[in-house]
């Protein structure tokens, strides 16, 4: 078995680095590459792995996961495909592996069947964006009982009443939505970013990770001066996309991974200056 | 002081729902991401003020009044009743309704809201236009920006709409994903809202999506049902025996049957059955569809069993949708409405029917209720009274019900 989710965090810190969490659809662009990329994200520099269950209506998600994800659909990727992927990948991942998915997937195979499929597959953890904890109740029930991490979401406009809500049902970390919108490119991580960032870190033990938007290893540098790591799935996505053949996929991925984990590796090392000057 | 205010002062069963969860009965709640749920929560203080404050409600009878056009006639339509040689029919005219159908009795109120927030832009989804319209008509109003989202599909076929829309000033976003119809729409506008949502208000069409939508378009488009039941009730002493409604995402619907709930009426909703029910193509959710989560809210949908959701078909494109409000599953559930099909042909057919009978070109989406009431009103005695909502007029379908039959000739 792999490591936890908690103790892949700890290592990346204990390493001095922030943690590198690349996003993948499964079954994007095809379930042989898939797979190839996953390991390849695994065996290059990633701490933990985030998997998409396509779904038909990704209303989170912008135009590069939403291509990505119409792309996995149309070659007839089903949530039960992509759990057999993840369990066929696991006896080689070192990484601990997250799924991400919508709601209404989750729902039509039944929230138990999905948390017991789910850990029989090896994965760790379930983030389901459109899923706040007011709603999560059975959920939770379920993903508890199967030891599945359930990671909630908190934005940029959420206040402080919320923030006590979320946390309480929160475990593994902590997804803070680095803007308002979808998923996607953005140019440059603000200071306000950083200070929200901490705050948010200063009401929770939990690892926090920073997602949304992260494209390039400089901005994930500047985040691992606050958060314990990032998420980056878009700027994956289209990389991939970029390239023509497996190989060259699955190349370019296992390089995008090592510069990011570089980036992140400097970008914690200077984590203590970086406070005492915010301060 | 307008009788809407019976609404929040009436505790009796039915009435009651959605719960503080925004649930009417298993449906509803709210199924979003974090971002908007600060949005959400505001949206319901905001309303809920708005409801205990009379001057809100003041400024929104005036502007129903003065610039919608309310109240809308109950007309008895004698020739087509005649004809089909059962029940009396009547017609609650939404149709004469300033541009052109019910959605302006929801655009006014959200849009009233929306100033009152503080928020100056407007995002607003459509299938059939008529939304669209409606929202770029409040908007220009209180001088709100407005975008329109709308599948490239539905801007071929209602290329009317999508002009009114731009000379009322809002921006027509075109939307090429999935089936290119309402539902992509929506996850645009959804997309659109969740990126502006400190300055921009979704205003949202139907009784579909996260709490308080549901609830909140439910109680605006009330005034239909309110006021029908009051003009049969000053002409006929009675109420009627049967309520019409067609069902998209079932705002005209909940908007006529909600205020006669507790009346001894029955009541039936009509979905589009597009090319029939068997034939997979078609958009009748609550008769063909599965529990599930769509658009910010839990309700019956089409689904395919790994919860994909599917691209529905109607030749209406306002009932081009593979999700329904809540509150029109939990009426299914508890069998206080029933809710029966009606094809593309069938509605073509009744299209045809009012038009050549009574003169009057009623939208495709209202026809479908009409199709319903053609099958129905022979069955029934003459004494009977039929209340069908002709939620729309069809000057936008004129173009397509043509093109409609001469393929089929």
């Amino acid at each position: 078995m792999s490591k936890t989710i908690t103790e892949a965090f700890e290592e990346a810190r204990d390493e001095g680095r922030g943690a590198f969490i690349p996003y993948l659809t499964g079954g994007f662009p095809d379930e042989e590459t898939f797979e190839r990329l996953l390991l390849a994200l695994d065996g290059n520099g990633a701490d933990l792995l985030e998997v998409g269950i396509p779904f038909s209506d990704p209303l989170a998600d912008g135009p590069a996961i939403q291509l990505s994800s119409r792309m996995a659909l149309e070659r007839g990727t089903t949530p039960e495909g992509v759990l057999n992927l993840i369990s066929r990948a696991r006896k080689t991942l070192q990484c601990p592996l997250l799924i991400m998915t919508y709601w209404n997937p989750v729902m039509k195979m039944g929230l138990e069947e999905f948390a017991a499929r789910a850990k029989e597959a090896g994965v760790s953890g379930v983030i389901v964006p459109d899923l706040p904890p007011e709603e999560a109740e059975a959920w939770v029930t379920a993903a508890e009982e199967y030891e599945l991490a359930t990671v909630f979401l908190v934005a940029p406009t959420t206040p402080p009443r919320r923030l006590g809500i979320i946390l309480s049902v929160c475990r593994g970390f902590v997804y803070y939505v680095s803007l308002t919108g979808v998923t996607g490119l953005r140019s440059e991580i603000s200071q306000e970013l950083l200070l929200s960032v901490r705050g948010l870190k200063a009401h929770t033990d939990l690892p926090v990770a920073v997602g949304f938007g992260i494209s390039t290893p400089e901005q994930g540098r500047s985040l691992v001066h606050a958060a314990d790591g990032v998420i980056v799935g878009s700027a994956l996505i289209r990389l991939v996309l970029s390239q023509q053949t497996p190989k060259a996929r699955v190349g370019a991925a296992a390089h995008f991974a090592q510069s990011f984990r570089d980036a992140l590796t400097m970008g914690a090392s200077c984590k203590g200056s970086e406070e005492v000057d915010a301060s | 002081m307008p009788r809407w205010q019976a609404l929040s002062d009436a505790p009796r069963a039915g009435f009651h729902l959605p719960d503080e969860r925004g649930r009417f009965g298993p449906y509803g709640g709210r199924f979003v991401p974090e971002t908007l749920m600060p949005a959400l929560e505001e949206l319901e203080s905001t309303y809920e003020e708005a409801c205990r404050d009379p001057a809100f409600f003041t400024e929104l009878h005036e502007l129903l009044r003065d610039f919608a056009g309310r109240e809308t006639p109950l007309y008895e339509a004698r020739r087509m009743s005649e004809i089909l040689g059962g029940a009396r029919i009547f017609l609650k005219r939404e149709d004469l309704l300033h541009t052109g159908a019910h959605k302006i009795n929801n655009t006014l109120g959200q849009a009233l809201l929306a100033r009152r927030m503080g928020k100056n832009r407007i995002v607003a989804e459509t299938g059939a236009g008529q939304h669209g319209v409606a929202a770029a008509t409040a908007a220009a109003l209180l001088g709100l920006e407005c975008v329109v989202y709308m599948g490239t599909l539905d801007m071929e076929r209602q290329a009317l709409n999508v002009a009114r829309i731009k000379l009322l000033g809002a921006r027509v976003e075109p939307v090429d994903s999935g089936g290119r119809t309402l539902k992509d729409a929506v996850n645009e506008a959804i997309r659109d809202w969740v990126t502006h949502v400190s300055t921009t208000h979704y205003m949202l069409g139907s009784v579909v999506g996260p709490h308080p939508y549901p609830k909140m378009v439910r109680d605006f488009q009330s005034v239909i049902g309110r006021e029908a039941r009051k003009q049969i009730l000053d002409r006929q002493g009675r109420l009627p025996d049967l309520l019409v409604a067609c069902v998209g995402a079932g705002s005209n619907a909940m908007g006529l049957f909600h205020p006669f709930l507790e009346d001894p009426v029955q009541m039936v909703g009509v979905e589009a059955g597009g090319k029939g029910v068997q034939s997979g193509e078609h958009a009748a959710t609550l008769a063909c569809g599965t529990v599930g989560v769509l658009h910010g809210a839990s309700s019956y949908l089409l689904q395919d069993a790994h919860g994909q959701i599917l691209e529905p078909h109607s030749i209406a494109a306002g009932l081009d949708y593979p999700g329904v409000g809540p509150e029109h599953g939990h009426l299914k559930d508890t069998g206080r409405v029933q809710y029966v099909t009606a094809t593309d042909g069938e509605a073509v057919s009744a299209f045809q029917m009012l038009s050549t009978t009574e003169g009057i070109v009623p939208a495709l989406e209202s026809a479908h209720a009409l199709a319903y009431v053609i099958r129905v009103a022979p069955k029934m005695p003459r004494d009977a009274i039929i209340l069908a909502c002709l939620s729309g007029r069809g000057d936008k379908d004129v173009g397509r019900v043509y093109q409609y039959l001469e393929g089929e000739q």
